[in-house]
């Protein structure tokens, strides 16, 4: 048995607090928001993608992850969410290594858009005001955001994602604490 | 409760469990206190009410049924590489985080046997002993219909 590490402090207010700065991440585009909550999650999970998934996945959501046993034991306790071998059923994507295809993914349908799977992506880094324009609802002029480590073809495969609007998949980018979001809405260029 | 020679780790546990389950938190803090400090743990789901429902099947071949929710109290806590769990009837969180330091402690090879002895056994010893006051006081009062019937 590894040793398991314990979830959030504060079940009720962290998850809160978390889904306030998931929010505020998806409502605009490329703006980088801080994780408060202080947890340890197993490596290679940094503190972002834990605190997100400890904050949105339950029994309902099925789990796909690309990491060892350790994190999907730590994710299994804590959210009790079960753990699904098909990525195209999975409701939350979990990518520690290199990404999984965007198309591989669930996008929904027309009737039930919000069926479409997020994909939580551990990346390098986040750097903000350089890098991808990004433009788009949520967005005044036009935003920044360099995402150290994304997958080489993201941008072409996020033009395709878009395109399926409202079908299509959202995007929560993590390291260490901060954490931005590419909800489907958005328009990527390369900056 | 099933007696065997030598029962599964499993059983041995589940029987813990139920035992530490009945005892209440006054009588878990004051044993484990005689006892002296056990190693530093750490709380993994700190204690957490919620409701369960409760089914029931009428006379054995019958249909399940959602008899009603009971409340219920469960926590986690890991001692070194041992992780306890307790799911207690009622609110008492002090009782639900004792029950499930006390089960990561049992799993403990080199704590069992004094546990074993000066926390399970005794309190096992006590909740027989209620159970049998109160099945005694049952039967006093039970009324054969039976007899009653013949006696005329």
């Amino acid at each position: 048995m590894t040793q398991l590490s314990p979830g959030f402090a504060d079940p009720v207010l962290d998850a809160q607090a978390c889904f306030r700065a998931i929010l505020e991440a998806m409502s605009r585009p490329g703006r980088i928001q801080r994780i408060a909550a202080h947890i340890t999650p197993p490596a290679p999970l940094c503190t972002a993608a834990g605190a997100a998934l400890l904050s949105l996945a339950d029994a309902d959501t099925p789990l796909w992850l690309d990491t060892d046993e350790a994190v999907a034991a730590w994710l299994r306790f804590h959210c009790g969410a079960p753990i699904t071998g098909d990525i195209g059923a999975a409701r939350f994507v979990l990518s520690c290594g290199p990404a999984p295809s965007l198309a591989a993914l669930d996008i929904g349908t027309d009737e039930d858009p919000q069926l479409g799977a997020t994909l939580i992506l551990q990346v390098a880094g986040l750097i903000a005001d350089e890098g991808w324009r990004l433009t788009g609802p949520g967005i005044q002029h036009e935003h920044h955001l360099r995402v150290l480590g994304a997958p080489a073809d993201f941008v072409s495969a996020w033009a395709r994602n878009q395109a399926l609007f409202p079908r299509g998949v959202d995007v929560l980018l993590c390291a260490g604490d901060s954490i931005a979001a590419l909800p489907r809405s958005v328009m990527i260029a390369e900056g | 409760m099933t007696q065997t020679k030598t029962p599964s780790p499993t059983t041995q546990r589940q029987g813990w469990m139920a035992i530490l389950a009945r005892a209440s938190a006054e009588e878990l803090s004051a044993r484990l206190a005689a006892l002296g400090p056990l190693p530093e743990a750490e709380t993994l789901r700190a204690p957490e009410t919620g409701l369960v429902m409760v089914r029931g099947r009428a006379g054995g071949d019958g249909d399940a049924f959602n008899l009603g929710e009971m409340t219920v109290t469960r926590c986690a806590v890991r001692l070194g590489a041992h992780i306890g769990h307790a799911y207690i009837a009622g609110r008492d969180h002090s009782k639900a985080w004792l029950a499930a330091l006390l089960d990561a402690a049992l799993q403990d090879q080199a704590l069992q046997p004094a546990l074993l002895q000066s926390i399970i056994e005794p309190l096992a010893s006590a909740q027989q002993a209620a159970r049998a006051t109160e099945a005694r006081k049952a039967a006093a009062t039970r009324v054969d219909f039976f007899t009653m019937a013949t006696m005329r």
